[in-house]
């Protein structure tokens, strides 16, 4: 396929970027793996598309308060090589190599996965339950986001008109943590149909940090308030997982497809839930 | 002596492959090449008011926009295959035209075509053109298409009825089922299958102004095929004035041996450009739509039984969806292929079986990798494996009760494989099924699998081991046979090969078979090779292109090693009568007394003086000294009419695990035994089993082509059709049996398809098995992890 | 709206004219008649365009060709050498891992990725790299074993190449 013709710019700065991108009709262009396959399909239509994969300064890892500043331009595969991610956040390891396949994490970047914000996006589970914020700039000024306030709906996201995401920023994990991700995907796209990304610390006196981020299952990545609520406290024994999991598509309204109907999303999630806590929980020290 | 025939060797056409050398269509670019791209229908179903293509036609680069009615002098495509038999009729009307006309009847059928300079003028293009649609009700369950109240397609198809085909005894079936000491019945839905050839399909056209010729490069299965119904039917352009050419074809799986529309559509469209050649690609969405789908049955099985397991009847209903219109031969896969193949490997005595053809707002279906032959392995392998839940009865155990014996060979089945009315007849020629069982089951460690099964649910899974005793029959022929059958197929089944031995001493060797990855390229210089004794470097072979090779009705059905490779063989027995002719010539010797052997002719008792065969060739070339009444040139062709079919057979076991809590299928692990006669290049004939098999198991595990009500194509592109991939398969085990076919002197069957015929009952069995502990005796394909979970959780109340 | 790229292809610097839309495989096929590039889907699935793009493995259906510019690229085209087939390609070849050739090229591509990273992979990892790479004709069994046998060619001649420096 073969998208309609659009115009082209290459950003040298980020301020250059936000200048092209006020413009109406114009759209950010990354990696390329959200937009491009939308534009070849005609699903999406852009007049301009502002290249700013050439902005070094929005690019890779670095060590920051004790947690992490990501580029938004940082690849899924720099995320791989990245051993502050490797021996940080294992949790963002083992979710990244999962993430598409090896071409797409070649040239997808975290940014913009999560700017596209597909609800089946496993990065917005993961980083909801690392409660990472976003930083968002614009021709304004910048601002932070907290991933809870950033995922709106499908595809809509708190990122305003001429609005950029140039950032994530991982807090600490609590030490003794344990983190997991479980997921089940469509076999034909590779999108999750339920992924959960669990971070669990228990310590003597029980279950005192518990966030979970869910992808796959509503119309948008969601952090599941009832299971954080439901274990926390507990000793993380099998019946408070299972209790806890019971409840992680609490508020949410589960989305069917030809792959998944809800009924069977909203069981499969449970079961993700159960097994990312359990595991999650076995990996707190 | 090199040894060609059964040797591993390495492909002699990989280098082009290897280094991205090859040409495939899209990689053909002609001087002046124009852009041809397709407006599809929206709407499954619908009558077209009009057409307004005036803002196409002014926008840049566009060249000409075409409607339907620019195509008339083109009749509708051929349907060379009407399934004849007891109430068969009108089948063969409601074919396609070039563009759709009056209406539409599936989501993907052409209507308008751009012509432009570049393709991305020609899809610019199609944006602008406005049809005005009328919306119609649609219908895409084939069963859902007969009742009353159903939309109706075709005004001379009452119900959505194409024919209702029957086979077998029904009486005798009657009885049997009436004496039943036990009875199991059975509604199966074999899905719809999207073939997904790597390479999509695509033309170049060129009409020459000058001689009134034309050309056409097709990513195609059956070139010559193409050209005579091209010819004949299409276009009415004599036969000689066109030329097609398949050149190398990324994968087929039976989606590229039609008739399209764009075949015509293409040449059209340069001779209307004044001769500008044309391309025309189909994008891989729009092939979801335009090119032909596989199987889509619905079946209601029965099947009775005595209660120590003997089968005694088989009855079978089917709906066979063939979607909006017909395809070049879909009526004959349903019917032949199926229905008369319905008795498998066992011992049924009585048959009956009852097809109707119906017309749905889809996609059309034609066959896709097994065609037929799938659908009733299918139905037969998940009977034995119902009728052995039944009856308490090990699904091994009640196979080899009901196998035919080594000495019922010749055999004629109780489904209709035998009678034609002009004496020609089928028969099963060969088989020994129990070995191929004892070993595939040795290799799976059945008798070990409870423990394994056991092992499983302490992991929360269900372990299970699935069957597959599968009876395949290829090579399909003879010609009087498929002819006379009642079947009405509008084309014989022999092939042809052409050897010329060139003065300067390479033998080229042109056959009719159109190779599209199976390595005619290799097995074909094999053959030919181990025939001449010559290494196999020095035969060099040549397909797919009308012009230069001899006619052959191509590749499919497994057919090109036991039809095709023996054409080859037979052509170089006679290029060496005709070499020992010459030799005693020049020796002066009797040719009765001129051996000949490991590429060389000598007068038997001195093979000292021998000649090479690229020295007699050279001499007969040049023709300075030949006996009287020899022709010059070393040049010979045979053609080859099998006197039957082949019938390869074997057992495939596949062992699974379930996830309790998500429903998710592991395949862990697959053994395959078969029995494909002699293999002539067993690095090949692997390759097919594996891909064979790995297609059979996305049938049974991920395909699957879904419409919505409104027929919608709802698993419209990759992202929504499961295609397997690498971290889904085990390392496949294979192992063999090997039953030399009687039918040809090479002793092959085909290999092609049994992979895929094997696989898919395999794998549901094994899943069925799995599940059994919960009550489960049968769910419908693909097995996703919902559909496992939903009749998990209706098992468990 | 036409615009020059700058490319590195094969080793050689090119440069070809497109329209901002132009993938990158329409680039290497239509502009610099690289044709062993393939095409397979529109949805980024298949991966049978895959290239090296700066040494990594890209699917250049989604890659624009303007996106590409100043960028080394290796096709299938320039993996060999002299007439010597790289050994991905001669493993290929000697394990029957292509039938109909559509996909080959692309398998070859992420293959070299992968071995770049990792010389020594397991049969699990070389089937998770394939995982953007579609075959329907060999089941993938003979892909994985092709990709095995030339990482141990590879790890040998370079262990052998070391040797002789040393």
């Amino acid at each position: 396929m073969i998208p309609a013709a659009f115009d082209y710019a290459k950003a040298s700065s980020v301020d250059e970027a936000l200048d092209l991108l006020a413009a109406d009709g114009s759209r950010a262009l990354a990696g390329g793996h959200s937009i491009l396959p939308l534009l070849k399909l005609r699903l999406a239509h852009a007049d301009r598309l502002v290249d700013i994969g050439g902005l070094a300064e929005l690019k890779g890892v670095a060590a920051h308060d004790g947690g992490l500043r990501i580029g938004a331009l940082t690849t899924y595969r720099e995320l791989l090589d990245s051993a502050l991610v490797s021996q940080g956040y294992p949790l963002l390891a083992e979710a990244t190599d999962r993430i598409a396949d090896l071409q797409v994490r070649n040239r997808g970047t975290v940014g913009g996965g999560v700017a596209h914000a597909d609800p089946a996006s496993d990065m917005a589970g993961i980083l909801l339950a690392l409660d990472a914020a976003f930083v968002l700039r614009s021709r304004g000024g910048t601002r932070t986001v907290a991933s809870r306030d950033f995922f709106r709906g499908a595809f809509t996201t708190a990122l305003a008109p001429g609005e950029l995401l140039t950032e994530i920023v991982l807090p600490p994990l609590p030490a003794g943590a344990g983190t997991a991700y479980a997921v089940q995907e469509q076999a034909a796209s590779g999108y999750p149909i339920a992924g959960v990304a669990a971070v669990v610390r228990r310590s003597a006196g029980g279950c005192d940090h518990v966030a979970v981020g869910v992808n796959g299952v509503a119309d948008a990545a969601y952090r599941a308030a009832a299971t954080e609520a439901t274990l926390r406290g507990t000793a993380g024994d099998a019946a408070a997982i299972a209790a806890a999991a019971a409840r992680v598509a609490e508020g949410v309204r589960v989305q069917g497809d030809i792959h998944a109907p809800a009924e069977y999303r909203a069981h499969l999630v449970s079961v993700m839930a159960g097994r990312a806590l359990e595991r999650a929980i076995a990996r707190s020290a | 002596m090199t040894v060609t025939i059964g040797a591993p060797l390495r492909r002699k056409e990989d280098p082009r492959f290897l280094t991205g050398t090859a040409h495939y269509v899209d990689d053909i670019t002609l001087p002046g090449m124009a852009h041809a791209a397709v407006l599809r229908s929206p709407y499954a179903h619908a009558n077209i008011r009009s057409i307004d293509t005036s803002r196409a036609v002014a926008m840049p680069g566009v060249l000409g926009v075409f409607t339907g009615t620019d195509f008339m002098e083109y009749n509708p495509l051929p349907m060379a295959w009407p399934a004849g038999g007891s109430a068969g009729l009108q089948n063969n009307v409601n074919t396609p035209r070039i563009l759709a006309t009056d209406s539409v009847k599936w989501t993907g059928e052409g209507v308008a075509a751009v012509v432009a300079e570049t393709r991305e003028q020609a899809f610019d293009a199609l944006e602008a053109i406005h049809v005005e649609w009328e919306p119609l009700p649609a219908v895409v369950d084939a069963e859902q298409a007969t009742q009353p109240g159903a939309p109706q397609l075709h005004e001379n198809a009452p119900n959505n009825v194409v024919f209702t085909w029957t086979v077998g005894d029904r009486d005798g079936t009657d009885r049997a089922f009436a004496e039943a000491e036990v009875i199991v019945r059975q509604r199966l839905v074999n899905q719809r299958l999207i073939p997904n050839p790597m390479e999509v399909r695509g033309d170049v056209g060129r009409y020459d102004p000058a001689s009134g010729e034309y050309t056409i490069w097709m990513s195609s299965q059956t070139p010559h095929i193409q050209r005579l119904l091209l010819a004949a039917f299409v276009m009415g352009v004599p036969e000689h004035k066109i030329r097609v050419i398949a050149p190398d074809v990324g994968g087929g799986f039976g989606a590229k041996i039609y008739c399209y529309a764009d075949y015509a559509m293409v040449l059209g469209l340069s001779k209307k450009l004044a001769g500008r050649p044309v391309k025309w690609v189909e994008t891989r969405r729009e092939s979801y739509g335009s090119t032909t789908h596989g199987r889509d049955h619905i079946t209601y099985l029965e099947v009775a039984a005595k209660r120590d397991g003997e089968v005694t009847g088989l009855r079978v209903k089917t709906y066979a969806n063939l979607g909006g219109r017909l395809s070049t031969i879909g009526p004959g896969i349903p019917t032949t292929l199926y229905g008369r193949l319905l008795a498998g490997p066992y011992r049924f005595p009585n048959v009956w079986c009852e097809v109707v053809g119906v017309y749905t707002n889809t996609t059309f279906v034609d066959a896709y990798r097994g065609a037929g032959r799938p659908e009733a392995t299918y139905v037969l392998e998940r009977a034995m494996d119902l009728l052995a839940d039944e009856l308490g009865i090990d699904p091994a155990e009640i196979r080899r009760r009901n196998f035919l014996p080594p000495d019922a060979f010749p055999y004629r089945n109780p489904s209709g494989l035998g009678r034609a009315p002009n004496g020609a007849e089928i028969l099963i020629d060969s088989g020994n099924y129990e070995p191929a069982l004892d070993k595939a089951l040795a290799i799976a460690g059945y008798e070990r699998l409870d423990e394994a099964k056991a092992e499983a649910r302490g992991r929360d899974k269900y372990l299970g081991a699935g069957l597959s005793t599968y009876l395949e029959v290829c090579g399909v022929a003879p010609s009087k046979w498929i002819g006379a059958v009642g079947e009405g197929w509008g084309a014989a089944m022999w092939e042809s090969a052409n050897i010329r031995v060139h003065l300067t001493g390479k033998i080229v060797l042109t056959i009719g078979t159109s190779s599209h990855g199976q390595g005619h390229e290799t097995t074909m210089a094999q053959i030919v090779a181990g025939e001449l004794g010559v290494p196999v470097e020095d035969v060099i072979v040549q397909h797919s292109d009308t012009q230069g090779t001899p006619f052959g009705y191509g590749t499919y059905g497994s057919r090109s090693a036991a039809v095709g490779g023996t054409a080859a063989q037979l052509a170089a027995g006679k290029v060496k009568e005709k070499a020992k002719r010459l030799a005693a010539h020049l020796l002066e010797a009797s040719p009765d007394d001129i051996v000949y052997e490991s590429g060389k002719l000598y007068v038997r008792g001195s093979p000292d003086r021998a000649k090479t065969i690229q020295e007699i060739a050279f001499a007969i070339d040049l023709g300075f000294d030949l006996p009287a009444g020899m022709e010059p040139y070393l040049d010979e062709t045979a053609y080859y009419d099998a006197p039957n079919c082949t019938f390869p057979f074997g057992t495939h076991v596949a062992i699974v695990e379930v996830d309790e809590g998500t429903g998710a299928v592991d395949l862990v692990r697959y053994i395959a035994v078969d029995d494909v006669g002699n293999r002539i290049n067993p690095l090949i004939v692997e390759g097919q089993i594996h891909g064979g098999i790995a297609q059979g198991v996305g049938q049974a595990l991920w395909e699957g082509a879904v419409y919505g009500e409104n027929g919608a194509l709802l698993s419209g592109s990759m992202l929504d059709y499961a295609l397997p991939r690498a971290s889904w398969l085990p390392d496949l085990e294979l192992d063999q049996t090997v039953t030399p076919s009687p039918t040809n002197p090479l002793g092959v069957k085909g290999v092609g398809e049994t992979g895929t015929i094997a696989s898919t009952p395999a794998v549901v069995n094994a899943v069925v098995d799995a599940l059994s502990p919960l009550g489960i005796r049968h769910i419908d394909m693909p097995l996703t992890p919902a559909r496992v979970w939903a009749a998990m959780q209706q098992a468990k109340g | 709206m036409r615009r020059s790229v700058a490319l590195t292809v094969n080793g050689q610097a090119r440069t070809v004219e497109v329209e901002p839309r132009t993938m990158l495989v329409q680039a290497l096929r239509d502009g610099l008649g690289l044709t062993g590039t393939h095409v397979g889907c529109d949805t980024s699935q298949c991966g049978a365009c895959t290239v090296l793009m700066d040494g990594m493995a890209v699917k250049s259906c989604t890659v624009l060709a303007v996106q590409a510019d100043g960028s080394a690229v290796t096709t299938i085209e320039g993996m060999a050498h002299d007439g010597e087939l790289h050994p991905l390609q001669d493993a290929f070849w000697e394990n029957h891992g292509l039938q109909c050739g559509f996909c080959t090229p692309g398998m070859i591509m992420t293959a070299a990725d992968l071995l770049a990273g990792n010389p020594d992979p397991t049969d699990t990892e070389i089937r998770h790299a394939l995982e953007g790479n579609f075959c329907r004709c060999t089941g993938y069994q003979n892909i994985v074993k092709s990709i095995r046998a030339a990482a141990e060619q590879m790890r040998a001649a370079s262990v052998g190449g070391g040797g002789q420096a040393s």
